[in-house]
C-alpha cells in the first residue's frame, strides 16, 4: 500500500511541478502548485508525520495559495514572452554545471543506499503527533519559536507598508 | 486493498510500457515488485523538486511564477527533513546503543519554521509585486532594472 501511494503521489508531485514552470498562464501554475503541495502532504502521511501533513494543507493550500491567486487576479498581466531572451550563450554553460550537480547527487544517493535503514523499527517517540511537536516546540525550541513570532510581525508590517497606496 | 493498489499501478505501467518492448517492461515490473520506498527515494523526489524549482527561478520572466518556484524549493527541503527524521526515529534505539543521541522531532519542528518563513516571504514578496506593478506597470523580471548599473 505504501509503495503504491509513494509511486502515485511522487509522479503527481513531479508532474505538477513540471507543469508549474511550463505553463504560460500564472493561474494554471498556481493550480499545479496546489497539486504538488497536496501530493507532498499525502507523502507526509506515509512518513507518519500527520500534523505536518494537515499543516501543509491548511497553511499552503489554504493561506499562501489564496494570496497567490488573489495577486494574480489583481494584476492580470498576459505574458507574451514567457522566457528570458537575453544571454542565450548561458544555456551552453548550463550543461556542464547541470552535469556536475547531477553527478554529485548520484554520488550521495549511492553512498546512502549502502546504509540499510529499516523503516519499521521500534520507535520511542512519535514524530507526527501534535503532542510531541508541541512539547519540543515549547521547551527545547522556545527561542526559535519566539524569534519566528517576531519574524511574522515584521512580515505583516512590511506587507502593509509595501502594499499601501501613497498619500498626498 | 494492497494487492488491488499494486495491480492498478502495475497495469498503468503496463499500458505505458507496451510500446517500449518486452524486456524493458519485464525489468520494470520486477523492479516494482521488489520496490519499497526508502530514504533514497524520498531524497530523489526532493532533488527532482529542487531542480525543477531552480529551473523555474532561472528561466521564467513572470515574478509570480518565480515566487511559486521558490515555494517548490522550500517544499523540497521540507520533504527531506521529514524523511530524515522518520528514519532517525526508526533507528533511534540502535543509535542510542552506539552512544549517539538524536532528537527525531527536530525535523517536524524545523519544517514548521520553514512553512512560517514561506508564508512571511510570500506576504512580503507579493506586497513588493503589487507596489512594483503600481509604479512600473510590469512584473517581468528583466524589465525591472532600476538597480542595474
Amino acid at each position: 500500500m505504501e509503495k503504491a501511494v509513494f509511486i502515485i503521489f511522487a509522479i503527481v508531485a513531479v508532474g505538477s511541478a513540471l507543469n508549474l514552470i511550463a505553463q504560460r498562464n500564472p493561474l494554471y501554475s498556481a493550480l499545479s502548485l496546489i497539486g504538488t503541495l497536496a501530493s507532498l502532504s499525502a507523502l507526509y502521511v506515509t512518513l507518519h508525520a500527520q500534523f505536518i501533513a494537515a499543516m501543509q494543507i491548511i497553511v499552503y493550500a489554504g493561506a499562501i495559495m489564496v494570496l497567490f491567486v488573489f495577486v494574480i487576479m489583481l494584476l492580470n498581466t498576459p505574458e507574451d514572452h514567457p522566457e528570458i531572451e537575453k544571454q542565450q550563450w548561458l544555456r551552453y554553460l548550463a550543461i556542464p554545471f547541470a552535469a556536475v550537480l547531477i553527478g554529485e547527487a548520484l554520488y550521495v544517493f549511492r553512498e546512502i543506499r549502502n546504509i540499510t535503514l529499516p523503516a519499521q523499527g521500534e520507535a520511542e517517540h512519535a514524530i507526527g503527533t501534535t503532542w510531541s511537536i508541541g512539547t519540543n516546540l515549547f521547551t527545547q525550541y522556545l527561542l526559535p519559536f519566539e524569534a519566528t513570532s517576531v519574524l511574522i510581525l515584521m512580515a505583516i508590517i512590511g506587507a502593509i507598508v509595501l502594499a499601501r497606496r501613497e498619500e498626498s | 486493498m494492497n494487492a488491488l493498489a499494486i495491480f492498478a499501478v502495475n497495469s498503468i505501467f503496463a499500458l505505458i510500457m507496451q510500446a517500449g518492448g518486452g524486456g524493458f517492461f519485464q525489468r520494470m515490473q520486477d523492479y516494482l515488485k521488489r520496490f519499497e520506498p526508502n530514504l533514497v527515494n524520498f531524497m530523489m523526489l526532493s532533488f527532482l523538486l529542487f531542480i525543477i524549482g531552480v529551473a523555474g527561478v532561472l528561466s521564467r520572466r513572470n515574478i509570480i511564477i518565480i515566487f511559486m518556484s521558490i515555494e517548490l524549493i522550500l517544499n523540497a527541503v521540507n520533504i527531506n527533513l521529514i524523511a530524515f527524521s522518520r528514519y532517525l526515529q526508526a533507528n533511534e534505539l540502535v543509535l542510542r546503543q552506539r552512544g549517539i543521541m538524536v532528537n527525531p522531532i527536530a525535523g517536524p519542528v524545523f519544517t514548521i519554521f520553514i512553512i512560517v518563513v514561506a508564508a512571511a516571504e510570500a506576504a512580503v514578496g507579493l506586497g513588493i509585486v503589487i507596489s512594483l506593478f503600481r509604479n512600473r506597470e510590469t512584473i517581468a523580471v528583466d524589465e525591472i532594472d532600476l538597480l542595474k548599473w
